[in-house]
């Protein structure tokens, strides 16, 4: 399983790969895997605001929806458009071009809540 | 307990039961409940009946009341009495249908989940939406339904209503939003209609919708036009209500770019009765139907290629996603729904529009026989309406309605019972099944006042 080490990880399997204050969020390989063939990701509005642990949209697979929960605080800038037609990016490249959504951060003494990649691969 | 023909369990059961419990008797289950409780519950039932005994004495009960098959009715207020053709109920009444709940292990059921799926086709054509669900408990519900799906689309938690919606669904719609955070924000009435100039003066960043019924409770016919650009440059929804016989004739819902449209589908094929079943019909734009609330069915094709019938979108649902589901609707209102494919399938498309065009025509001819009667008039003079409108009366419109009863006709739903101001105001509606003579019966009857 693909955990790669330069990012921060959730219990609730997202991942963030923060670059100064902006963080670029997924859900990881494993996640995918476990979901199945995903067929409709509902994302959030560029300009909402989503505090950590907010469900921000949900990812819906054959036999089930998901929420996305926001891994840290602050404001959405980006939505990766390109799944709303091709939604199985998140199935072929979870952790490249899968990601969900850019988050300007508000608060960055969060960070050090999430999971390094060996806490994360404990937990799966 | 004498043993009955309608209690399955005898003596000897009850005390099987009891023994297997570990019990002696019946009273022993409940005794951990205070006595001063019980006692209130005890009621003193007379002696008890035979079967027959009670046939009869129920049967007599019933024969008391009065229905539309005896009388000659103008009662609408939300249903309204169309012809059925026999061929709705006895299609319905076959037991392949009749006794199928909702589908749920949905793809043994192909013809139910077939017929389900040309009610959505006939809906969706009707009402001119994208996407309509497998119907709901009814027009009220599907109201309800409507204000919450808009407030979790648009994440914001304010609706504005129209004063006039339908009044007992206006109800219905406050019970749903009271336990929810939903601020409702009423749209007043100005001359039998609602008063839109209000709109923009109302619309903030929080209105999830306008809610907005046509035919509104009066009868009369709102003016929608340019209504939906407002709500849109806003970001809110426009959910309208209707009388889908009405669609015939009138603007549709996809016309005037309502988002959900809903309406209560009594009027296809379906009989006036205290309390349902009803039909909820729901429909939406397609980009909102995961937003959608109740099941949907879907074709496909089979390993095989051949046609086929599925429920789709169930991961929206409740046995799937819980307590996140988008409603605890899990249901349709199967029976119904059927009445009114087969009553839509039967009228077709020129025959739904005869229904309007009767129904409105005679409901012309008896507003202005009676607005020419000395001692009544229109409530509202200018306002459009289709097949329902309301007269001024003279004396309180309970006199009139009570007094009609003994000539055999129900004289229309007495708006006093909404709203003290209103007490001399009766509401009427005429359905094509009204012939000429019950008419001018009806206006020699309201001559006398």
């Amino acid at each position: 399983m693909n955990v790669p080490e330069n990012l921060k990880y959730t219990n609730d399997h997202e991942w963030a790969l923060v670059e100064e204050d902006v963080a670029t969020v997924g859900i990881t390989e494993y996640a995918a895997g476990e979901l199945g063939d995903v067929v409709y990701v509902e994302l959030p509005e560029v300009g909402a605001t989503a505090a950590k642990g907010d469900s921000i949209g949900t990812i819906e697979a054959v036999k089930t929806v998901a929420d996305i929960y926001s891994p840290l605080s602050g404001e959405i800038i980006e939505v990766n458009g390109a799944l709303n037609d091709n939604s199985e990016l998140i199935n072929h490249d979870p952790f490249g071009e899968g990601w969900i959504v850019k988050i300007k951060l508000s608060d960055l003494s969060e960070l050090s809540e999430l999971l390094n990649h060996e806490d994360y691969k404990k937990l799966i | 307990m004498i043993p009955m023909h309608y209690i399955p369990n005898t003596k000897d059961i009850e005390k099987e039961i009891l023994q297997a419990i570990g019990v002696e008797k019946f009273e022993d289950l409940i005794k951990n409940i205070p006595d001063k409780f019980l006692q209130k519950c005890r009621i003193k039932l007379p002696e008890s009946l035979s079967e027959l005994e009670a046939t009869k004495k129920i049967g007599r009960m019933a024969g008391q009341n009065l229905d539309t098959d005896s009388m000659v009715s103008f009662l609408g207020g939300g249903s309204y009495d169309h012809f059925i053709p026999a061929a709705v109920d006895f299609l319905i009444g076959r037991s392949e249908f009749y006794t199928a709940y909702t589908p749920y292990q949905p793809e043994v059921a192909q013809g139910t989940l077939q017929s389900i799926y040309e009610y959505q086709s006939m809906i969706c054509h009707l009402m001119d939406m994208d996407v309509a669900n497998a119907s709901m408990y009814d027009g009220a519900t599907a109201l309800a339904e409507a204000a919450i799906m808009a407030v979790n689309k648009t994440r914001r938690n304010k609706v504005l209503v129209s004063e006039l919606i339908n009044a007992n669904s206006r109800k219905v719609l406050e019970t749903y939003l009271q336990t929810k955070d939903i601020e409702i924000q009423y749209l007043p009435e100005l001359a039998g209609v609602t008063d839109l100039r209000k709109l923009d003066a109302l619309l903030d960043d929080q209105t999830a919708a306008l809610l907005i019924q046509s035919p509104n409770f009066f009868g009369n016919i709102e003016d929608l036009n340019g209504i939906a650009e407002k709500l849109h440059a806003n970001k809110s929804l426009l959910i309208l209500s209707v009388n889908p016989v009405a669609l015939a004739l009138l603007k549709t819902p996809g016309e005037l770019d309502a988002d959900i449209a809903v309406a209560e589908g009594q009027t296809l094929g379906i009989h006036q009765s205290f309390g349902g079943p009803y039909l909820g019909i729901f429909t939406a734009k397609k980009d909102l139907i995961r937003s959608m609330p109740g099941r949907i069915v879907g074709e496909t094709v089979d390993i095989d290629g051949k046609r086929g019938y599925v429920l789709v979108l169930q991961t929206r649902e409740q046995h799937i996603r819980r307590e996140k589901a988008t409603s605890n609707i899990c249901s349709n209102q199967g029976l119904m729904a059927l009445a009114a494919t087969i009553y839509l399938a039967l009228v077709g498309k020129a025959g739904l529009k005869q229904v309007a065009k009767l129904s409105l025509s005679n409901a012309h001819y008896l507003a202005e026989k009676i607005a020419a009667l000395p001692n009544f008039s229109m409530a509202f003079e200018k306002a459009p309406f289709f097949n329902e409108f309301v007269i001024e009366t003279p004396v309180p419109a309970e006199i009139i309605v009570k007094a009609a009863l003994e000539e055999q006709f129900f004289a229309g739903v007495d708006l006093g019972k909404f709203n003290e101001k209103w007490k001399n105001r009766l509401l009427i509606a005429v359905t094509e099944k009204r012939s000429q003579q019950e008419m001018d019966d009806f206006i020699n009857f309201l001559s006398k006042f």
